[in-house]
């Protein structure tokens, strides 16, 4: 069988893998009214780690991004992040403050579409200045030189920090949301379909500011996509999702070169 | 028999213009709002005989706390003799049997538009201000709901990046009157259109505030010596009105307040915004006693 396997590929743990996980998700259930959108799904994230989540549309992916995210509540499940200085408890039991404090702090995430994470009419600079607000920075001259360096940090054209994110190109709204999920530095960096609906050589560009993030700042990273391509660059550990469950996860390089599962090995030749 | 023999002879049950359950509705909502300071308390906004806009929220705050021993001053920019300040000073009167002043330091209730007396007022005074618009999130969040949570969780990050950009794009805030504030730490208000000036007027003050919006039908309240802090960054402090140097043509006052009056020719002059203030200092001038109590900015430097 397909898991027997890839927790056997898991029993030698790979040097990524030798701390203790930053984030554990454990038996993940949610339905929609008939939808059962999550069956009992187990996740770990380690440590500096970019884990990336592939499935077809509907396959509960960006679901359990928004539960990673405490965007929504789900039925079952226990879910931990392992913060300095943070009782170890259930994160769906905080209250909103605390939900809403947390993730300001600690969570920072990059939405398909930069509606979703952008005040549209309020200037760059200040989208990222208000993440630093919310987390309770009161100093104008600390607010703009913190927002610059993530801003340059997520390659963001200085010149126009300023400028509304409206008036900017698909691209530079990412990095923008990019700079805002960075600001704070989180243990934790959600990234929902960050390079889709923009043109190739745009999306090599906004990878290329990604990888060199992860290298520079080794940064734990849970990138859902369903571009295999995307997921192959950015990737060390690959988890298959389908119809709400964890058909196949293991090494990026093994899933790809070596799928088990009979849709893992769909999708694969569909890509290649 | 006859109906007369069957009722009680006609004798009024209340008195303020509003009726007993109307000012019972405002008294429990002015302590719900004194409770929970900053708090928007709504409430069912009577009709009053005043248009909506013109100080209604006000109004029917200072009929339910006037009696006939209150002494009542009612001021509109400054001013006790504007048509609006009269008018709802003598109503008030003639429905509560209010005495009416135009001195801050005989009043009991003082009703106000758009200012805070000069003079600090004392533990058994009430300011009511009249509220225009109550909602200090209005401009960064239009669905009055979201506002409503927003305050519930403390979350003011949209209000700081306002003064953040108005920083970035004009290198001050521009920000004039209603200058948002945070009360006892907790919830940020919009204290009415009052000038910057006024704003730390109601830090710690011995008086209780009470701002009342009457078409938004909201209510609340600066309990007396309770923290209303202006948002300001760390390193770009508040700044008042500069009005300090000015001098006023008619009193000769300086470092108060000041009313601009444009001039033929370009220039102008000015005249100290309360006008009650001037009328003691004219009197000063003219050799009799004052009567100027203490005034919270003293030589344009706030002191109190």
């Amino acid at each position: 069988m397909s898991l027997e396997t890839s927790s056997a590929l898991q029993r030698a743990a790979p040097r990524l893998m030798a701390d203790a996980p930053v984030l554990t998700m454990a038996g993940m259930s949610r339905a929609y009214g008939a939808v059962q959108a999550l069956r009992a799904v187990d996740v770990s994230v380690y440590p500096g780690e970019v884990l990336g989540i592939v499935g077809e549309s509907g396959s509960g992916k960006s679901t359990l991004l928004r539960m990673m995210n405490l965007e929504d509540t789900p039925d079952n499940g226990d879910y931990r992040l392992r913060l300095p200085a943070r009782a170890d408890r259930n994160l769906f039991e905080l209250d909103r403050y605390e939900r809403r404090m947390l993730r300001a702090r600690h969570i920072g995430i990059v939405y398909q579409n930069p509606h979703l994470g952008l005040l549209m009419h309020h200037s760059s600079s200040g989208n990222v200045a208000e993440r630093l607000l919310v987390a309770g920075e009161r100093s104008f001259e600390v607010l703009r030189s913190k927002a610059r360096v993530a801003l340059d940090a997520s390659e963001f054209p200085l010149a126009r920090m300023d400028a509304r994110p409206i008036e900017l190109s698909g691209g530079m709204q990412q990095r923008v949301q990019l700079a805002k999920a960075i600001a704070l530095e989180p243990s934790l960096l959600l990234l929902d379909e960050p390079t889709t609906g923009l043109d190739v050589s745009v999306q090599a560009l906004v990878l290329d500011t990604l990888k060199r993030l992860q290298r520079e700042r080794r940064i734990t990273m849970v990138l859902v996509s369903h571009d295999l391509g995307v997921i192959r660059t950015m990737a060390d550990r690959v988890m298959v999702m389908r119809h709400g469950a964890v058909v196949e996860q293991g090494l990026a390089d093994q899933v790809f070169q070596d799928p088990q599962h009979p849709y893992t090995q769909q999708l694969v030749h569909a890509k290649l | 028999m006859s109906l007369a023999t069957l009722t009680k002879p006609w004798a009024a049950t209340s008195y303020g213009f509003l009726d007993a359950s109307a000012k019972r509705e405002l008294r429990r909502k002015m302590l719900k709002a004194v409770a929970v300071p900053g708090c928007q308390m709504p409430y069912a906004s009577r009709e009053v005989p005043m248009a909506r806009g013109w100080g209604t929220g006000g109004l029917q705050v200072t009929l339910t706390l006037a009696n006939p021993g209150s002494v009542i001053k009612v001021i509109d920019q400054g001013a006790d003799d504007g048509v609006n300040a009269a008018s709802i000073r003598r109503f008030v009167s003639s429905v509560s049997g209010a005495a009416q002043t135009w001195d801050t330091l005989d009043a009991s209730i003082i009703q106000s538009r758009h200012r805070i007396p000069e003079e600090i007022l004392r533990e058994n005074q009430v300011l009511v201000l009249q509220v225009p618009d109550p909602e200090p999130l209005r401009d960064v969040e239009s669905n009055i709901s979201i506002a409503r949570q927003m305050h519930a969780d403390a979350d003011y990050g949209k209000l700081w990046l306002t003064l953040y950009e108005q920083i970035v794009r004009k290198g001050r805030i521009m920000q004039g009157a209603s200058y948002p504030a945070l009360v006892n730490g907790r919830h940020v208000i919009t204290p009415s259109p009052i000038p910057r000036w006024d704003v730390p007027k109601l830090h710690m003050s011995k008086h209780l505030t009470i701002l009342s919006a009457g078409r938004e039908k909201r209510i609340f309240a600066v309990p007396p010596f309770t923290r209303v802090e202006p948002l300001v960054f760390s390193d770009r402090p508040y700044l008042v009105e500069d009005h300090a140097g000015l001098t006023c043509q008619r009193s000769g006052l300086s470092g108060f307040f000041m009313n601009e009056l444009p001039m033929d020719g370009g220039g102008s002059r000015f005249e100290v915004s309360d006008s009650n203030l001037g009328i003691k200092a004219i009197r000063r001038t003219e050799g009799e006693p004052d009567g100027i109590g203490d005034t919270w900015y003293r030589n344009g430097e706030y002191s109190a």
